[in-house]
């Protein structure tokens, strides 16, 4: 008799247990689902080895606001002797620990960031490139950079008549020349 | 028989092969020695050090002959030149233009004990028996003459794409890395850049009317730096190969030299799987392979039948771009049982190394499994794996401040 009741025992609490496993992580997903999920891209590009600081601090902005992912893409140039799926590695190795270290500064201010590389014959031809595949709902670019190490006026002209996105072209500054760039990398080697 | 132009044609006929060629030919049945000396671009000294080497072998009482010597001008190479026979060149018609070529046949009749070939990487003229060099030195090698041959280090197929990104230049004459594989001995000449571009200033190695077109493109300081840290790497790379390969043959663990090569150099495994946090251990595995001078692959084990969501459809096509652009392999294996999959994929890329991020919280009875990372030491005995921390939650304390 007292075997039997703990047999029925030890089933019930199997039972309870199964049941309790299978509600606790329905319940999380649940909980996940309900969460408010980021509705914005925000496009954040970048060609050389550092961004400027305007353009981050904007975007970040934004992205608090409208909880919004930021998308930091570094955008890197094929030569034209070289194929266009060709593998980069010396300019990867300038705008990886960049993309590391502004994912970084995205990540400590508790904002989804998720990064992207685009690759073209220029960085117009790869912001096309990545324009193409993806959609973006907003593009901070920032016009202060030197039109031969990033998107030049043509560029942004071309952003503008040709990207259908909302574009933050931030103005020059003189006075304001911080920078993020990959000194800013928390132990990334 | 008159030739039509485009029709290459060989100043004498072409020579029978050397056993058929004659009584002189060495044929011992051993092979030629090889010794390459390698330089990180023109103008390093490759060519005078073999001259040099050349006249000491001959002066310890060697039969030296010099095969092919590219002078292109430069007066001490010629000079230093002196004293050694040289084996004379073969003419080629080649669309009415005639082209002087190395003439192996001469040489395999001359049947010298060594033998001086410049230029390893160069390509002949069409008409002669090899459309490249190399081979050619193959042929004297089999010959059983011991060979010195020079080579830049942009000249290796390996390295093409990745010199000709940095320097804006593509280099041509290509030979597979395997040639400098089977050398016996690599030597490497090494000079600083700043030496190097003094040398070309002062005209000691192009005319002085091309000497700013050379300073304005392929010898900028920059592109010297990192071809002479490519240089070192790849002659690294040889003598530790070599050295594993000598260490192995003859000892009791014989059987392990023909493992050895695939030993001998990295190649890093990260698992990956289609989310964007992904991309940070993407890139810290790429940092790890390229300090290392490795191939990466990336991994990702799906389940059979797995659907992906639009973000994850979105971060697989991120996640392809991105290995692309690094020259990472993506692999995507189905599997039920994650650990066998990347273990069987590990064995057969020959992985010494696998990265990954930290596991998502077990649940249920997976609580009871030991960890992914312990079950794979356990399944790949001989692979180190190393488990990546996220960064970006460490305390921003410790973050310097960017720049002012």
């Amino acid at each position: 008799m007292s075997s039997a009741l703990v047999a029925i025992i030890a089933v019930a609490a199997i039972l309870i247990g199964l049941a309790v496993g299978y509600w606790v992580p329905s319940h999380r997903r649940l909980a996940a689902s309900n969460r408010p999920r980021p509705v914005r891209n925000i496009l954040l590009p970048f060609t050389g080895d550092e961004i400027s600081r305007r353009a981050f601090e904007a975007a970040v902005r934004l992205a608090k606001a409208e909880n919004a992912t930021i998308m930091p893409a570094f955008l890197a140039r094929v030569p034209m002797n070289l194929p266009l799926e060709s593998a980069l590695p010396v300019q990867c190795a300038s705008g990886m620990p960049l993309l590391e270290a502004i994912e970084q500064r995205v990540s400590s201010q508790g904002l989804p960031v998720d990064s992207r590389v685009g690759r073209g014959r220029s960085a117009r031809d790869a912001l096309r490139h990545l324009l193409e595949a993806e959609h973006f709902d907003r593009i901070i670019v920032s016009a202060d950079e030197d039109p031969r190490a990033g998107l030049s006026y043509e560029d942004l002209r071309w952003l503008l008549e040709r990207v259908p996105a909302e574009i933050l072209i931030l103005r020059p500054a003189p006075e304001d020349t911080r920078r993020i760039s990959a000194t800013a990398l928390n132990g990334h080697t | 028989m008159a030739s039509s132009p485009g029709t290459p044609q060989p100043a004498h006929p072409p020579a029978l092969n050397p056993v058929e060629a004659g009584e002189n030919v060495t044929m011992s049945g051993d092979r030629g020695h090889l010794r390459v000396f390698i330089g990180m671009a023109a103008g390093v000294g490759k060519t005078y050090r073999m001259l040099i080497e050349g006249h000491a072998e001959q002066e310890a009482g060697r039969d030296v002959v010099v095969g092919l010597l590219e002078t292109h001008g430069r007066v001490e190479t010629a000079r230093i030149a002196e004293g050694l026979p040289m084996v004379p060149r073969l003419r080629v018609t080649y669309r009415e233009t005639l082209i002087e070529e190395m003439d192996v046949p001469a040489i395999l009749r001359r049947a010298p004990e060594l033998c001086l070939i410049d230029e390893l990487a160069h390509t002949n003229a069409p008409g002669v028996e090899h459309p490249k060099r190399y081979e050619d030195v193959e042929q004297v090698l089999d010959a059983g003459i011991d060979v010195l041959s020079t080579l830049n280090v942009q000249h290796l197929e390996s390295l093409n794409d990745r010199i000709t990104e940095l320097s804006g230049i593509r280099v041509r004459e290509t030979i597979p890395d395997a040639v400098l594989g089977r050398a016996d001995e690599v030597v490497l000449i090494d000079l600083t850049p700043e030496a190097l571009l003094d040398r070309l200033r002062a005209g000691k190695i192009y005319p002085t009317d091309r000497i700013d077109a050379a300073l304005n493109n392929f010898f900028k300081i920059e592109n010297l730096a990192a071809l002479r840290e490519i240089a070192l790497r790849q002659v690294a790379a040889e003598v530790g190969a070599k050295r594993l390969t000598t260490e192995l043959v003859g000892s009791r663990e014989e059987s392990l030299a023909a493992d050895a090569p695939q030993a001998i150099g990295e190649r890093l495994m990260a698992l990956v799987e289609p989310y964007p946090g992904t991309q940070r251990l993407v890139r810290r595995a790429w940092r790890s392979s390229q300090q290392l001078g490795a191939q990466l692959d990336l991994l990702w084990v799906r389940r059979p039948g797995q659907n992906l969501s639009e973000d994850a459809e979105r971060s697989l096509a991120a996640l392809r771009q991105l290995a692309s652009v690094l020259g990472a392999t993506l692999l995507i294996e189905e599997s039920d049982d994650p650990p066998a999959a990347i273990a069987e994929v590990a064995r057969r890329r020959g992985t010494t190394y696998i990265q990954m991020g930290r596991s998502r919280p077990a649940r249920g009875f997976a609580r009871l499994r030991p960890p992914l990372a312990q079950r794979l030491m356990e399944r790949l005995p001989g692979v180190d794996v190393r488990i990546v921390a996220d960064r970006s939650s460490r305390s921003s304390d410790n973050q310097p401040a960017s720049r002012p």
